[in-house]
């Protein structure tokens, strides 16, 4: 099976011997394993990125749903050479410690501020209700994210 | 705050007392980390594990023939093909490293495969034909216990066992089984050496003792197995035990290829241990004006089908059953069962969470049948330095401000906000389930202790290794790091001890650096840190006083106001020290517990705010507000870090977290399934630290990691019996607890 779409602004062809998940794909065949497996169904967060503008589980959507499509994973929400202000702001605050479930809250987080660039505490909290972290008990998330939408600079 | 011990007057940027951002914190956020799970090599293979339906069973034969014929299919494995030791252990050897002629818990495995994709090795492990005869399991540990199925049992006495109080306090608790739950499953690597060794990278806490059971199990000699510290998305004491690296080992030795494993997470729940569920019956007897006369508690934990660490578990909760008070009348009778359950082990509290609970609910109703203030009684009793602990009679010889904590958290402000507007506030969440009419708002305190380090004479040790470099210093080390921050700390030690900025803490495996112990007992900072403090002092004196020197800094040494050898000249030479620390001394309990059992000890104190929807039994935590006694922060923000983590794992035991059983049978192994707080139930923390010099870690630092943990639980409950007025005997706290008559 040959899938052809977008990936952090490249053009991308894959080709997977097995109908598998967008996730698989994006670790297993395009050397992209920034997005992180651990739940294979949809309740943890770690595996989001952003498709055609929505934010999703790679591990729920198809390889094969996304010919054509357009996909930014947490590779490609900054330039090489810098960080986007939530990954900045995440860092001062302390919010990284296994890091296991960081690249989600990070494309969850800038999807959240692409759509809203101030939104309120419950708001933030509604946008990463999907995100599980099991090491920082979400304060020092919740302190990063508060600062960029206060527009702190970090 | 009091005073801090600073054994050097050094106060460089990035060292310690300051919160450097940590080094693999950018890697990290960009997604270029490198987990065990994202680890790949050239002609790599993968695997899959073949587990038992059966939470006991006879195995009757199994045929790989099927598997074996599969296209892509290099191995399948059984019992009969371990080369060395069938069994492995942290502290007994007692379990199969594949099943033979039974199997004694639901997911034990039986037999593993190594195939060229992970899906077609998962579909070879299915197709492996195990005929089993199904047998009835153990699942009961009373049961167990009358049957002499026991890990361990422990008997303590101290004081004179006739003493009584007039005031008498009984109780009966449980504690549901929960999960560690790292965000990252278990996973592996397994590379051939071509010359009959193995390099292992896998999920671990302590290499060196995964190392040691890999070398008995596949009969090779010590130096052919190297175990390479690797990428770890949490831990909590998950990773203490052995789980894949055996069978990566044996495939890849078997195949000559490279062998990788990663559990789905349905597996992960099968793969690892978990915490001890728990039973425990107590008798508080105190006089009139609240001092405790004795204590007596029976406590029983699950240990399952195999060892793991129920003996150190058992031993931690008997020891810390009384709580941080003083009490010179104690008996205890401790049983770790073994079952058919899934087996437990080390997680996050090891002990003191289960008995926490209820010590602290057994004052609650002290005070109550008292008449007295809880938070006074506790003051009144509380344990303090140069005390003899109440069960092992100790006596504690490092700083443990008991009082101090209590005093603080009483002190700090609680919220008076009324109850939000905001529907999604409100115990019901989202679904907007709860009527404000029905919302009742409630308060609880709860105090822990917990050990720091391994203890009963375990000889808990860790070497560190301090380099120079033309760049500056390499601290190396087989400390695991988790998550918690180890790498950031260990240089922060190195740059306040040597007076360079410049310093990298590189992981080595465990043919080039002897043991750093374990990644758990809250005991890396003190005891890792301790090896890197005392190499990197010794480096930087030597090399003082090779070039006549006072002063060590980013441009080399100084002599008063001469620079007399500059960085890069003073790298080009071998300058490398290694240093193994060694905590104080403990011992084996004698025939009645007793004993200077421990290392060093923490306290802590929480106070819980929740609101309950008591018609529906649905609980909402506001806020829970703590005090810590850590002796010498060396990252504050690491330190609130472990808080804030550690009290929403306790919150999860309070009201959500427990894999729930039938007959051995994990019902909810799934993160649908098994609940996991997230940010929306979150509480609030706010902080306090207490810093007291005197502990002998680095600096005077104590480990943080576990007590936020501890008494989170128990506070929590404290706060919904006061909104509901229920007894809550169990936790998790279910809404039918809370709702039900």
């Amino acid at each position: 099976m040959i899938v052809s779409f977008e990936v952090n602004g490249e053009q991308v062809t894959a080709r997977m011997t097995h109908p598998g998940s967008l996730l698989d794909m994006l670790r297993d065949d395009l050397g992209l394993p920034g997005s992180k497996s651990a739940c294979e169904q949809g309740e943890c967060g770690s595996c989001s990125v952003i498709l055609d503008g929505e934010l999703v589980c790679s591990c729920l959507v198809m390889a094969a749903d996304v010919e054509g499509s357009s996909i930014i994973t947490v590779e490609g929400v900054a330039p090489r050479d810098a960080l986007h202000p939530v990954q900045d702001a995440l860092l001062d605050a302390g919010a990284v410690q296994c890091g296991f479930c960081t690249p989600g809250i990070v494309v969850a987080a800038v999807d959240l501020f692409a759509n809203n660039p101030s939104p309120s505490v419950s708001e933030i909290k509604e946008a990463l209700a999907g995100n599980i972290c099991r090491c920082t008990g979400y304060g020092a998330i919740l302190r990063a994210l508060e600062g960029v939408a206060r527009g702190d600079d970090s | 705050m009091t005073a801090r011990t600073v054994r050097r007057t050094t106060t460089h940027e990035g060292g310690v007392g300051q919160s450097p951002a940590r080094p693999d914190g950018v890697p990290k956020l960009r997604g270029e980390f490198e987990y065990a799970q994202d680890l790949k090599a050239d002609e790599m293979l993968w695997a899959a594990t073949v587990r038992s339906p059966h939470a006991r069973a006879r195995i009757v034969s199994i045929d790989i023939a099927p598997a074996l014929a599969v296209g892509g299919v290099h191995a399948c494995l059984t019992a009969d093909d371990v080369p060395g030791r069938a069994h492995f252990g942290l502290e007994h050897p007692d379990q199969p490293v594949l099943a033979g002629d039974r199997v004694n818990y639901w997911g034990e495995p039986v037999a593993i495969v190594a195939a060229e994709d992970a899906r077609t090795a998962r579909t070879a492990a299915s197709l492996v034909e195990v005929v089993y005869e199904p047998l009835a399991p153990l699942t009961d540990p009373e049961l167990a216990d009358r049957k002499d199925e026991v890990f361990r049992r422990l008997r303590i006495r101290r004081g004179d066992q006739a003493a009584r109080g007039p005031v008498v306090v009984e109780g009966y608790y449980e504690v549901g089984m929960q999960d560690q739950a790292p965000l990252g499953t278990e996973a592996g690597l397994a590379i051939p050496d071509g010359e009959g060794g193995v390099d292992l990278f896998a999920t671990s806490q302590f290499v060196h003792v995964d190392q040691e059971q890999v070398v008995a199990s596949l009969g090779l000699r010590p130096g052919q197995v190297r175990a390479h510290p690797t990428g770890i998305g949490g831990a909590f004491g998950a990773r203490e035990d052995v789980n894949l690296h055996i069978h990566l080992c044996m495939l890849a030795l078997h195949t000559g290829r490279p062998v990788k494993m990663a559990y789905h997470r349905s597996e992960s729940f099968t793969g690892h241990v978990h915490r001890h569920p728990a039973w425990l019956r107590y008798r508080h007897e105190a006089d009139l004006d609240g001092r405790l006369v004795r204590v007596e508690a029976r406590v029983v934990l699950d240990g399952g089908a195999y060892a793991s660490t129920t003996s150190a578990v058992l031993a931690n909760a008997c020891y810390f059953v009384v709580g941080p008070y003083r009490c010179e009348s104690v008996a205890v009778d401790g049983v770790g069962a073994r079952t058919n359950n899934p087996p437990c082990g080390a997680m996050r509290g090891f002990g003191a969470v289960q008995v926490c609970f209820a010590h602290e609910t057994q004052m609650d109703r002290l005070a109550q049948a008292l008449g007295m203030d809880p938070l006074l009684l506790r003051e009144l009793n509380a344990l303090e330095r140069g005390d003899p602990m109440p069960t092992t009679g100790q006596v504690i010889e490092t700083p443990l401000p008991t009082r101090e904590v209590i005093r603080s958290l009483q002190a700090m402000p609680l919220p008076d906000d009324p109850l939000g507007l905001d529907p999604g506030g409100l115990p019901g969440g989202s679904g907007l389930t709860t009527e404000q009419r029905e919302v009742k708002r409630g308060v609880g305190y709860a105090f822990g202790i917990k050990n720091l380090g391994f203890s009963e004479g375990f000889d808990d040790y860790s070497q560190a290794r301090v380099r120079l470099t033309a760049h500056g210093a390499v601290v190396e080390t087989a400390a695991i790091e988790v998550g918690q921050g180890l790498v950031t700390v260990l240089a922060q030690i190195a740059r306040s001890a040597l007076g360079i900025t410049s310093v990298e803490v590189v992981h080595v495996d465990t043919s080039k650096i002897d043991s750093a112990g374990s990644t758990s007992a809250s005991r890396q900072t003190q005891l890792s840190g301790g090896a890197t403090l005392e190499a990197a002092t010794r480096l930087r004196e030597r090399v003082l006083s090779h070039f006549a020197g006072d002063d060590l800094d980013e441009s080399g040494v100084w002599r008063g106001e001469e620079l007399i050898a500059r960085w890069p000249e003073i790298g080009d030479q071998e300058w490398v020290e290694t240093a193994t620390f060694r905590h104080p001394p403990t011992t084996a309990p004698d025939e009645n517990g007793q004993g200077v059992i421990h290392a060093d000890f923490a306290v802590a104190g929480h106070r819980a705010v929740v609101d309950v929807d008591v018609e529906l039994g649905l609980v909402k935590v506001i806020r829970i507000d703590t005090v810590q006694d850590v002796g010498f922060a060396i990252n504050p923000s690491s330190v609130r870090g472990q808080i804030e983590g550690g009290i929403l794992q306790g919150v999860g035991l309070a009201i959500m977290e427990e894999l729930v059983l039938a007959d051995g049978v994990i019902l909810n192994p799934t993160f649908t399934d098994y609940l996991l707080p997230t940010i929306l139930d979150a509480p609030d923390v706010e902080a306090l630290l207490i810093e007291q010099e005197g502990s002998w870690g680095p600096f005077g630092a104590k480990g943080v990691g576990e007590p936020p943990t501890i008494s989170s639980t128990a506070a929590v409950v404290a706060a919904i019996r006061a909104a509901s007025g229920k007894e809550l005997n169990r936790v998790p706290v279910r809404p039918q607890d809370i709702a039900l008559p």
